[in-house]
């Protein structure tokens, strides 16, 4: 169902729009060595981190002399070592929002985890050895480990004078707090006043992990210039360059960065989460280091989702009309701020405007405070899946209050394309097909059928539940992305890229596009990246962006370089480049029959010529168009032991138009079920320290194979205008309507709702009982 | 202590600690598909085959598989090549570094159960996990293989 | 990590007892607990080679070497017979096939640990142990008592004439269980396991007679009101003690009304 009036081509496309494979997929398949530790050397120093067991402490005395005694140990860094300027490990465009909190190792220990000590040796027995050997004293002080606390507690979690915030975010170290900020549209109080129902309500959610499948690694040598190479698992070379200068003091001109495959990033690799440690080995011994986070380190001290608390008041009318969102998050930091002050901006901004439809108001505050936890980072969904939990389950609550039906609600109060959105920036929904994924998701779903509750004897119902959600596609007005297109001496193209593909598929859906605009087959074009030698500047992997907006700098890239082409072809053919015509394999001179082919135009450019064949362009966007979806489930629950099987999960995407609809399928099948483990059984608990339970995938359960039901994906397109082929993005919005769809199938189910996630099978039964 | 095992059909000797573990045992012989997801035997990705059967080799002694036969990726390309192309087309591959475990295990599926249901390949694959792909692409991946089998379909490896 | 400093094949059960009398030595099973240990191994002893990985069965009993792993239990036909597949159902959720080829009888058995769906199915059948130097020793016994040195040789299953029904409660489909139940009436005995409480499973017997009836609905309930008022339970990350309580109540009813054949669960 394109809207064909929008799309220029009608859906007529050769290489987009089309389920290829992804490049590497052989590779990948067939097991080949692409990945960190299979390309680097086997020699190399093992770096190891002694960590913190305390959530607050000072380091009093560290003495490594034993430690350094252990055959095979060759260095043992401590406070004392590293240079005393502050940075930030967030990936971010600079100046980052992220404030400037961390040493490389720090005297001051904040989160039972926090490095302490870094350790080279020549085996990680001897590592693991001498990191038994360094003796610590701590001075153990008070943590802060419960974040509704955490604001203005005398116990601060960043005393020290040099915290430093780049970007004014309302910020107050001496505050435990990292941003502050009010926003909003309209009188928020007089409209609720004036409203026939008004519900309050506050939804939870936790810090769970990526728990990417290849876990934080990173490899560092001195290369044949004496410049630091970096190869290592990120989303993010750029930042991580900089980074990694800020860190070890050092100029980027004497870094290089470069990522080799990545075993899945979620985000967490949006974050530089031991680039710095290999680094600094490496530049004080001029050795070849290498730093591979155990499972334990990754859920430790990786880069998790930020813990928040929504609370929301929500105003309608009595026929369902939605008139007022007022709507607070709290959200936890843990002990550095990476990501903190914009991860909680989508809370409100990538949630509230889904109900444009007849919103008369909203106001939008939030505070992001520091605690003795784990530092939280970005995770797929950044903050926008915490707000969505949260206001879809409020619509669900009135929706249930008022006993209209769910989806009718939303069809009153949805936004729809050409609206204005005064809480998205004031940004207009120009590609929007919303509506038609809710009509399509309840077609297909049988909402009708499935709404109504089901007994289905032995203690065991059936119910459904329902949520929209949204995201962007990238940080408008920041976000760069730029593509480097060649043409070689065989008529073929190399697409050079600073994004990074991470399983996504980004290579191949560029490579889709490029092809597309060349009018090639998507085997014509090789794809590079991304590399900071040898890539044009890109922000990197993250916000959603890689096809929106590194996509259109491919569009730009081959648009100048078919210029150049046809000017060498014009030239070949000693005419004005204005008469000649490119025709994918060849330059027509228009009107006669005479032409040249990619190959000789290629080849020409190699002998006795003054012009490249190669484009660089960027390209950067004022507006970030929101893709939209609707998630319908369908549950099982037994209500004797509370265990939920997901029967159904069925959505409909709204991305633009798809630019490779199998991979879309996969990106959203994978989001679905990623929400479902947080919804239903990834728990994350503290012990005493603050030390999350859940270090382990013994710990932390990620759903199998038996424990996601069935999916069923469809899409609805629509064309954003400013898209590369009318494309959107669909990375993050995937993960966002389990959590709210769920909550609601079990409110269904039981009648109590669950608003602190995760909803374990104890909570719901425990929860009825104390209903009855 | 010296270890003597068949690897990927060819008789290989060497020097193994005691506290050695399959897993580096073998990527230290150049089987880089072997790869560790966790350190409590529970994500599959360091699947191998003992003697045919899949094993965890994370939590394998090397010295455990002397006298024995390891089958790693690397030995199987042509019997993976047969179908992996098939989850190539749904775009399950993803990330790939779970898919060496999976797809060793799923041979030991196939090889015991040439006509799997749906359930029985989830049940069979249960303890591989996956992060990205939300597990979907790859059962039908194993299903259009499957189908296409049936159907005296060509060897789908391009 | 854990560390290993000497690995030996045993040549015979006496080699194996012989350097198990070391308090640094670890006889191996499936390794997978031992793997994530950190401590120190003197010597590790694989009995590997000692024959002990068949299960064995004949007119009276089933005899299962100590490296017999849960997946041959799975798939043994003569042992599923037997237990109307209550032996595939215990085991079957445990992480994945690979794991299951490795995990052994032994191991599980000897660890007596509090999560072990084994030892709660084994627990609901007329099982024993041989020990090498101890004997044969009734499993009930055996999981009472205190870690030695001895060494875990075979489980031996009678065939007395039985039926069987298991039943686990797991957050995640192959987590360790939150709870297990197994029931059983052997030569018209009843008998419920209660496991992962979270500490060792415990065996209830009928002695107020309330299933003397036959299994209805409501003895069922009845019993399983006993079992929860019975059956200590605690707390850790898979539930609290109160959750394991309700547990017991709902998994013991529900297995005994399918023991009964009176409802079949799914």
């Amino acid at each position: 169902m394109t809207n064909e009036k929008q799309d220029p081509r009608r859906g007529e496309y050769r290489s987009i729009h089309k389920p290829v494979r992804k490049k590497d997929a052989m590779q990948l398949l067939l097991g080949k060595p692409v990945y960190m530790d299979d390309i680097t050397p086997r020699d190399a120093l093992v770096v190891k981190l002694l960590r913190s067991p305390h959530a607050n402490a000072i380091v009093e005395e560290i003495d490594t002399a034993l430690a350094l005694k252990v055959p095979g140990v060759v260095a043992v860094y401590t406070w004392q070592d590293v240079p005393k300027k502050r940075f930030t490990i967030a990936g971010q465009t600079y100046p980052e929002p992220s404030p400037y909190d961390r040493l490389i190792l720090d005297r001051h220990v904040r989160f039972a985890g926090d490095a302490v000590a870094i350790i080279a040796a020549e085996t990680e027995k001897a590592a693991l050895r001498a990191m038994k050997l360094i003796k610590v004293k701590y001075q153990v002080l008070e943590a802060v480990l419960d974040f509704r606390t955490a604001k203005d507690n005398p116990v601060l979690v960043h005393p020290e004078e040099d915290w430093y915030p780049p970007c004014p975010v309302g910020g107050d170290n001496r505050r435990n707090l990292v941003a502050s900020e009010v926003n909003g549209d309209g009188d928020v109080e007089a409209v609720l006043a004036n409203c026939d129902i008004v519900l309050d309500r506050t939804y939870h959610t936790r810090a769970f992990s990526q728990a990417m499948m290849e876990t934080f690694r990173t490899y560092t040598e001195m290369d044949r210039y004496g410049r630091l190479h970096v190869i290592s698992s990120t989303q993010i070379v750029f930042h991580c360059r900089r980074i990694l200068s800020h860190a070890l003091g050092i100029p980027k001109s004497r870094i290089r960065v470069e990522k080799p495959r990545i075993g899945g990033g979620f985000g967490a690799k949006q974050t530089a989460v031991c680039e710095v440690y290999p680094a600094f080995v490496t530049l004080q011994t001029g050795r070849p280091a290498k730093l591979i986070y155990t499972r334990e380190e990754a859920q430790i001290a990786g880069s998790p989702r930020h813990e928040m608390e929504v609370r929301i008041r929500l105003g309608a009318d009595k026929d369902g009309r939605i008139r007022c969102i007022d709507l607070y998050t709290l959200s936890n930091t843990g002990a550095y701020g990476e990501h903190g002050p914009t991860t909680v901006g989508l809370s409100g901004h990538k949630s509230i405007p889904m109900y444009t439809g007849g919103l008369e108001a909203y106001r939008f505050g939030y505070d992001v405070v520091y605690t003795n936890l784990q530092a939280a980072g970005a995770y797929r969904g950044y903050g926008a899946t915490q707000g969505i939990f949260a206001l879809e389950s409020i619509v669900n609550e009135l929706a249930e209050r008022l006993g209209m039906d769910p989806t009718r609600l939303r069809d009153k109060n949805m936004v729809r394309e050409g609206m204005v959105m005064p809480s998205y920036y004031g940004e207009t929904a120009n590609a929007c097909a919303l509506d038609r994924c809710m009509e399509h998701c309840r077609q297909m779903f049988h909402w009708d059928e499935k709404y109504p509750v089901r007994d289905m004897g032995n203690g065991k119902v059936r119910a459904a539940g329902v949520a929209m959600a949204m995201q962007g596609s990238c940080i408008s007005r920041v976000d760069v992305g730029s593509a480097t297109m060649k043409l070689n001496d065989d008529g073929s193209y190399t697409l050079i890229i600073g994004a990074a593909d991470m399983g996504t598929g980004c290579d191949t859906i560029l490579a889709q596009m490029a092809a597309e605009c060349m009018d090639c087959d998507v085997d014509d074009v090789a794809v590079f990246g991304a590399d900071t030698d040898a890539s044009p500047y890109d922000s990197g992997s993250y916000a959603s962006s890689t096809t929106y907006i590194t996509g259109k700098a491919v569009e730009k890239a081959c648009a100048e370089l078919k210029e150049k082409i046809c000017a060498i072809a014009a030239e070949m053919m000693d005419c004005d480049p204005a008469d000649v015509v490119f025709a994918g394999r060849q330059v027509r001179r228009a009107g006669t029959c005479q032409a040249v082919s990619l190959e000789e135009i290629g080849c020409k450019t190699q002998v006795f010529s003054n012009r490249a064949a190669v484009a660089t362009a960027s390209h950067s966007s004022p507006v970030s168009p929101p893709p939209y979806m609707v998630g319908m489930v369908e549950i099982e629950l037994d209500k004797e032991t509370g265990h939920v099987t997901v029967l159904d999960y069925m959505a409909v995407v709204d991305c633009g138009i798809p630019i490779n609809p199998a991979l879309a399928r996969i990106q959203t099948e994978g989001g679905i079920v990623q929400g479902i483990g947080h919804t239903l059984m990834e728990d994350v608990q503290y012990d005493r320290s603050g030390r999350p339970a859940g270090s382990s995938f013994l710990q932390y359960k990620l759903p199998t194979r038996l424990d996601m039901g069935r999916l069923h994906v469809e899409f609805e397109h629509s064309y954003e205008p400013t898209g590369p082929f009318g494309a959107k993005s669909i990375g993050e919005i995937v993960i966002n309507t389990p959590a709210p769809a769920l909550a609601h199938a079990i409110y269904r189910a039981t009648g109590v709702w669950h608003r602190d996630l995760p909803i374990t099978p104890e909570k719901i039964v425990m929860a009825a009982e104390t209903k009855r | 202590m010296e270890l003597k095992l068949t690897l990927n059909g060819r008789p290989v000797t060497d020097h193994a600690d005691p506290d050695l573990l399959l897993i580096d045992f073998l990527r230290a012989h150049g089987c880089y598909s072997v790869k560790r997801g966790c350190e409590t035997s529970n994500c599959g990705l360091c699947t191998v085959l003992l003697d045919g059967r899949p094993i965890l080799s994370c939590s394998m002694l090397a010295l455990r598989a002397a006298g024995h036969s390891v089958q790693t990726l690397e030995g199987l390309q042509e019997e993976a090549a047969d179908f992996v192309g098939f989850i190539a087309d749904q775009g399950a591959d993803q990330c790939g570094f779970c898919n060496p475990g999976f797809v060793m295990n799923t041979i030991a599926l196939l090889r015991e159960n040439p006509d799997p249901t749906d359930d029985e390949i989830r049940a069979f694959l249960a303890g591989n996990l996956c992060r990205c792909s939300g597990y979907d692409g790859q059962l039908r991946g194993i299903r259009s293989y499957l189908d296409s089998r049936k159907k005296g379909g060509d060897r789908h490896d391009q | 990590m854990l560390t290993i400093q000497n690995y030996v094949q045993a040549e015979s059960l006496e080699q194996a007892w012989q350097l198990n009398q070391k308090k640094s030595t670890r006889i191996l099973g499936g390794m997978l607990w031992l793997k994530m240990a950190k401590n120190t191994v003197g010597t590790a002893v694989d009995l590997c080679r000692l024959g002990l990985d068949a299960i064995e069965e004949d007119e009276t009993q089933f005899s299962l070497g100590a490296m017999v792993t849960l997946r041959q239990l799975e798939q043994h036909p003569g042992l599923n017979a037997y237990t109307g597949g209550a032996a595939e159902k215990a085991v079957r959720d445990i992480v994945g096939v690979q794991f299951r080829n490795m995990a052994t009888v032994g191991g599980s058995v000897w660890g007596r640990f509090g999560f072990s769906d084994v030892l709660t199915l084994l627990l609901a059948m007329d099982s024993a142990v041989e020990l090498y130097r101890g004997g044969v020793v009734p499993l009930e016994q055996f999981a009472a008592m205190d870690y030695d040195r001895d060494l875990l040789v075979r489980v031996l299953v009678r065939k007395t004439p039985g039926r069987f029904a298991y039943r686990a409660m797991r957050n995640q489909r192959t987590d360790l269980p939150a709870l297990t139940c197994a029931v059983s009436c052997l030569d018209g005995e009843y008998r419920a396991v209660i496991g992962a409480r979270p500490g060792k499973a415990v065996v209830l017997r009928d002695e107020a007679r309330i299933l003397s009836g036959g299994i209805t609905p409501e003895s069922a309930a009845a019993f399983a009101d006993f079992a929860a008022e019975t059956v200590p339970t605690g707390s850790n990350l898979r539930g609290s003690a109160a959750y394991r309580t309700h547990l017991v109540r709902v998994l013991t009813r529900r297995s005994l009304l399918e023991l009964g054949g009176v409802q079949a669960w799914n």
